[in-house]
């Protein structure tokens, strides 16, 4: 096998098995930490042997197997230096607990990631190391933090969940509704990050997290069928994902939805967001936030030509929004649709009434912005503008918002 | 596992002083169902001493160690199998003091 094939292997076993180890040790050390370490030396076994060894038969297996007998070592390690309470973990056989909704390892480590009781850039950090196998300085540079900062999270997350007995198990059934929505609420996070990074340093568009938050919601959708919610996350993610690459242009600078090159767009990313978006309708159940986001991208990304746009179908899908989600941000978005159906001026007046609530929020500013100037009001929409590009974090947006600024007469 | 569940009032936004019946009906509850180790609420911050021994003589002052809005009005010690059993318990805990709760394992 050549040296590219092997890494290739080594990759791929790494996204498809890392998880899934995690899991499985964690279960039987009952130790995050453990698990974690005893993962990533068994994956470095796997760089050093699998290239002379070859690639083995069953690579889930063996590096199950492998990091097993890691974890071993370490805990007969700690037994001679502590006491011998640490042996019960070797033989200890939890009894068979009650059958959840739902029984898989990767999504007891989910769940634990994701438990209400660690702060949320916790869930992202510790989701994204133990689920998605990134390293701490990975995540540490998509979060813009020093490295040792980010290990120091991670590792009093795992001391808080040792500690409190934060239980690895998939929470009951009358529980997993309110847990499923942690979890999305967390994947939504680090699709986010990923797709208007933030930061002066920081690529606009950190396809990395996009592409680990998409393949983490595909990887529970399986295992949550029922929940209307996970399709619709995952449908709002590929249409979002579909228009990355015509999102910034050569310059670096945001190119806005109007002005995007719609035929550059991933097709195939589209099909399988739209054939989600029609099995959610199908299902015939109230569509949820997520639901209701990926049908707005949906009638977007079906239009060919931005005029073709059915703006009444994205005002009244906005309509169902701010009903279940009653937030300024989604009021401001609804408005920048009413502008398309009624005119700028009936949506500046909507979302001048926001200004308590969104003075801080750069998108605020640059939707005002653009109302203003639309309306010819120059003078305030530059004032607008600067606004906006004071509070904007991402480096295309500021390109963008600094021309559209320059371009006022 | 053993937890340490604080009771947290406030003192610019107290909870409310009827709570009494409901809170013994919850530690029968407790009780009955084998979470209950001990509970106790407390005397006013006022009330209490800081004694300090470290140093050549024991220095008492008056006072609590930590003068805040916020402050601890009374405890339980729950035995529970894990976490998300003690949050439960202490969700409805928080609705019967009509106060914030704290939720601390012990080692």
């Amino acid at each position: 096998m050549r040296v590219i094939d092997i890494r290739d292997a080594i990759t791929q076993a790494h996204h498809a098995e890392w998880a899934r180890v995690v899991a499985a040790l964690t279960r039987r050390f009952g130790d995050l930490d453990i698990a974690e370490e005893a993962a990533a030396e068994a994956f470095a076994t796997a760089v050093e042997r699998w290239p002379a060894d070859g690639v083995p038969p069953n690579p889930g297996a063996w590096l199950t197997t492998t990091a097993t007998r890691k974890a071993i070592d370490r805990v007969r390690r700690e037994n001679k230096r502590d006491d011998k309470q640490k042996e019960a973990q070797l033989v200890h056989d939890d009894p068979p607990e009650p059958l959840g909704a739902i029984d898989d390892e990767r999504l007891r480590l989910i769940f634990t990631c994701c438990h209400p009781a660690l702060a949320m850039e916790t869930r992202v950090a510790l989701t994204l190391r133990m689920v998605g196998g990134l390293t701490v300085a990975e995540i540490a540079r998509a979060f813009l933090v020093q490295e040792a900062a980010m290990g120091q999270r991670i590792t009093r997350a795992k001391a808080k969940i040792k500690a409190a007995r934060i239980p690895y198990r998939v929470p009951s059934a009358e529980d997993l509704p309110a847990r499923v929505s942690g979890v999305l609420a967390v994947l939504f996070l680090v699709f986010n990050e990923g797709y208007l990074a933030t930061g002066p340093d920081t690529d606009p568009v950190r396809h990395d997290l996009t592409a680990e938050a998409i393949r983490l919601t595909r990887l529970i959708r399986p295992l949550m069928p029922e929940a209307g919610e996970v399709a619709g996350l995952l449908a709002l993610m590929l249409l979002t994902e579909a228009r990355r690459t015509t999102r910034v242009s050569a310059s670096g600078e945001l190119v806005p939805l109007h002005e995007q090159d719609r035929g550059a767009w991933d097709a195939a990313l589209i099909a399988e967001g739209h054939r989600l978006v029609r099995e959610g309708l199908a299902a015939g159940v109230a569509p949820g936030r997520y639901q209701l986001l990926a049908a707005i991208n949906a009638v977007h990304t079906s239009a060919r030509d931005v005029r073709d746009t059915d703006w009444s179908q994205v005002v009244a899908l906005y309509d169902q929004l701010v009903r279940i989600d009653p937030s300024p941000i989604i009021a401001l978005n609804r408005a920048i649709a009413v502008a398309e159906l009624d005119g700028p001026e009936v949506a500046l007046a909507t979302i001048d009434r926001l200004d308590d609530k969104l003075a801080g929020y750069h998108a605020y500013h640059a939707t005002r912005a653009d109302l203003l100037r639309r309306l010819g009001r120059s003078q305030e929409s530059r004032a607008a503008y600067d606004k906006a590009i004071e509070l904007a974090g991402n480096t295309a947006e500021t390109a963008y918002l600094t021309r559209r600024r320059d371009q006022l007469g | 596992m053993q937890y340490l569940v604080s009771v947290i009032d406030d003192k610019s936004n107290p909870g409310s002083t009827d709570r009494q019946p409901a809170i013994s009906a919850f530690n029968e509850r407790l009780i009955a169902e084998g979470y209950w180790v001990f509970a106790g609420g407390l005397a006013d911050t006022d009330a209490a001493t800081v004694i300090d021994n470290r140093g050549e003589q024991a220095v008492f002052s008056d006072g609590p160690f930590v003068e805040s809005k916020e402050y601890l009005a009374g405890v339980w010690v729950w035995e529970a199998p894990d976490l998300d059993v003690a949050l439960k318990l202490a969700t409805e805990a928080s609705k019967v003091c009509d106060r914030k709760i704290e939720v601390r394992p012990f080692v």
